[in-house]
């Protein structure tokens, strides 16, 4: 069977080598996010809290996709280096210094350091057993956040602090617009890292992985590191997120650990296609419009939405239909 | 002695609850390999029945959980003849995705037709009380859990390895082309045994209303709990279940007792060490 298909799939990737590139360049799906999320910022002026909220949101949902999408392990604990990277913001912001640049560098080794150091435990372990390990590993920080009331505030939250200028220049603006396109720069720039990142020889040795672990080890990959860098850097994107979130809204809480957040950016990754980073972002921004608007209507009518539109996508995957919808279209083939 | 002998009691009893709610999403996580994340749901839907019968309609509480029961069997064998059984051979991210869809539009509903406060289901005279067994008095109502929660467990595991349908049953999850094609009706398996488990949801979510509050969002806040005792009991094992939630019961309560600041920080400890240990569950080597 192998031997007859592979010389025709070798011709067909040379004859497409010779038309175009196969890769779409990495700048360009970035550069996209940017002006669409530049122009919403610009058109819809009185909306910038919740823009803003959908660009941290992306943020983390796109660093769920290299561990969920990329690398293949499905974890539902992901809210854990969000939460401690926002934390470390806040904390650092009160205590030390209120530049934000330095804050989120600080947020982003957090999250990095977190997640080395649970990952070097989890990934020793896989499927239903890593799932839940991950579920216990974001519990126990939430519990010790808990605790250490003195440094997290507890129930109270952490508060209290004033974020200096961007730049040593820009003001955060009460409207918060400044915050918004703060939110998006970061955004954009970690989605462009993503890109190059997925697309380097490191990210083809992981998505190997996700694809055939018994081969790549065989191949010589070694499994275990590549899948534990690709989970720390993971966990540097969630530390960033979560470092925005603590500085755009001066506030972090208990529910910035919480179990309800690690589901939720799992089913707003699933809801917007897992493993084409892109995806990530779709579906932050449908899934934040959709809460934004049913949950106005009515908090509880907001789970009939989100709870019909979860079974919808399974019994009719977008994915397929909109392929097909091409097809009939005639764009693609 | 007595705050330990409360512990014992207690952490049994809550064990008891949580291995009665447990098994059925063992049975058909790890025999079906249906990861079905709407078991919490079930648990609140028999909850909420037997709240509703003994309050509104007055019905006496032993008649009402045996309906309670009864209605949530009846809803899980309807869900998975009609609906479910479409996503047994689907990905599991598939099944995951659907069953929270699923459990988030029960809450949506709970709270539509009955309300968001939190329901109490009223315990007969017999059980409110205390019964003294001679050497302490205990409450009733934790002996009855206690004793339900063995019945059950020894129900369940004769049923799966004695019985005619416990033979079915493993036949069918083998390789259910060859079970079909030996005449047994892989179809109706499947289904009462998904059903059962629902069932069994249900009976532990009236027995456990004291302990886990019965709310619209039951179902999601106690579906980790749930989740937790079968990774560490071993999927599909009825004892490893059995193990794991009162080993689990046993320090939830005893850390609710001596340290209750710390939240669950000692009951995620254990189980990642329990997993961290014994992969695939406690009784496995």
């Amino acid at each position: 069977m192998n031997t007859v298909t592979l010389p025709k799939a070798k011709q067909q990737s040379d004859a497409d080598m010779q038309k175009s590139p196969k890769c779409a360049p990495a700048w360009r799906a970035p550069l996209i996010a940017l002006v669409l999320g530049t122009a919403a910022c610009l058109f819809l002026p009185d909306q910038v809290g919740l823009l803003t909220r959908i660009f941290i949101i992306a943020l983390l949902v796109l660093s769920l996709d290299l561990v969920v999408g990329v690398a293949g392990l499905a974890t539902l604990g992901h809210a854990a280096m969000f939460g401690v990277g926002a934390y470390a913001a806040g904390i650092f912001a009160l205590h030390v210094m209120p530049d934000p640049l330095v804050g989120l560098a600080v947020g982003v080794a957090a999250g990095t350091l977190l997640a080395g150091l649970s990952g070097a435990f989890l990934l020793r372990y896989q499927g239903f057993t890593f799932l839940m390990l991950t579920v216990a590993v974001a519990q126990i920080v939430l519990s010790l956040a808990h605790k250490a009331r003195d440094w997290t505030g507890g129930d109270d939250g952490l508060s209290g602090y004033i974020m200096g200028p961007l730049f040593g220049k820009f003001e955060f603006d009460l409207e918060g617009k400044l915050a918004a396109y703060y939110a998006l720069g970061v955004l954009v720039i970690f989605f462009y890292i993503a890109r190059r990142l997925v697309d380097s020889p490191f990210g083809l040795a992981v998505r190997g992985i996700h694809e055939n672990r018994a081969r790549m080890a065989a191949l010589g990959t070694p499994v275990y590191k590549r899948l534990w860098s690709m989970y720390a850097i993971a966990g540097a994107f969630a530390g960033a997120a979560g470092a925005l979130s603590a500085q755009t809204t001066a506030v972090v809480g208990l529910d910035s650990l919480s179990f309800s957040l690690s589901a939720e950016v799992l089913v707003m990754l699933i809801l917007g296609g897992v493993g084409r980073l892109s995806g990530a972002l779709i579906g932050a921004t449908v899934f934040l419009l959709l809460h934004h608007t049913a949950s106005s209507i009515n908090p509880y009518h907001w789970l009939f939405v989100v709870g019909g539109l979860l079974m919808l996508v399974v019994l009719a995957p977008p994915a397929k239909y909109f392929k097909r919808l091409l097809v009939h279209v005639g764009i693609s083939k | 002695m007595v705050t330990l002998s409360n512990i014992l009691i207690d952490g049994l009893a809550y064990g008891m609850v949580l291995f009665v709610i447990a098994v059925g999403l063992s049975v058909t996580l790890g025999l079906m390999r249906f990861v079905n994340l709407s078991h919490g749901a079930f648990a609140m839907v028999g909850g909420y029945c037997a709240a509703l019968l003994t309050r509104e309609l007055q019905w006496s509480f032993w008649v009402a959980v045996p309906t309670a029961i009864a209605v949530t069997g009846l809803l899980g064998a309807v869900l998975e003849a009609l609906v479910l059984r479409h996503l047994y051979k689907r990905k599991e991210l598939d099944q995951v995705l659907f069953t929270i869809g699923l459990t988030f539009v029960l809450i949506a509903a709970t709270n539509a037709l009955v309300g968001p406060q939190v329901q109490l289901i009223q315990l007969p005279p017999l059980l409110a009380g205390s019964i003294d067994l001679g050497f302490r008095t205990m409450p009733a109502q934790r002996i009855l859990v206690i004793g339900v929660g063995i019945v059950v467990a020894v129900a369940a595991a004769l049923t799966v390895t004695k019985t005619r349908f416990g033979v079915w049953l493993r036949a069918a999850v083998d390789h259910a082309g060859t079970a079909s094609s030996l005449g047994i009706p892989i179809r109706v398996v499947q289904c009462v045994t998904f059903a059962a488990g629902a069932a069994m949801a249900g009976l532990g979510g009236v027995l456990g209303a004291e302990v886990m509050p019965l709310e619209p969002y039951y179902a999601l806040k106690y579906l980790v709990l749930v989740l937790v005792v079968v990774a560490v009991g071993g999927m599909g094992s009825i004892a490893g279940s059995l193990c794991a939630a009162i080993l689990l019961g046993l320090i939830e309560t005893s850390s609710k007792y001596l340290a209750s600041d710390w939240g669950s920080l000692f009951f995620f400890a254990a189980m990642a060490v329990f997993l961290a240990w014994r992969p695939n569950g406690i009784l496995k080597r």
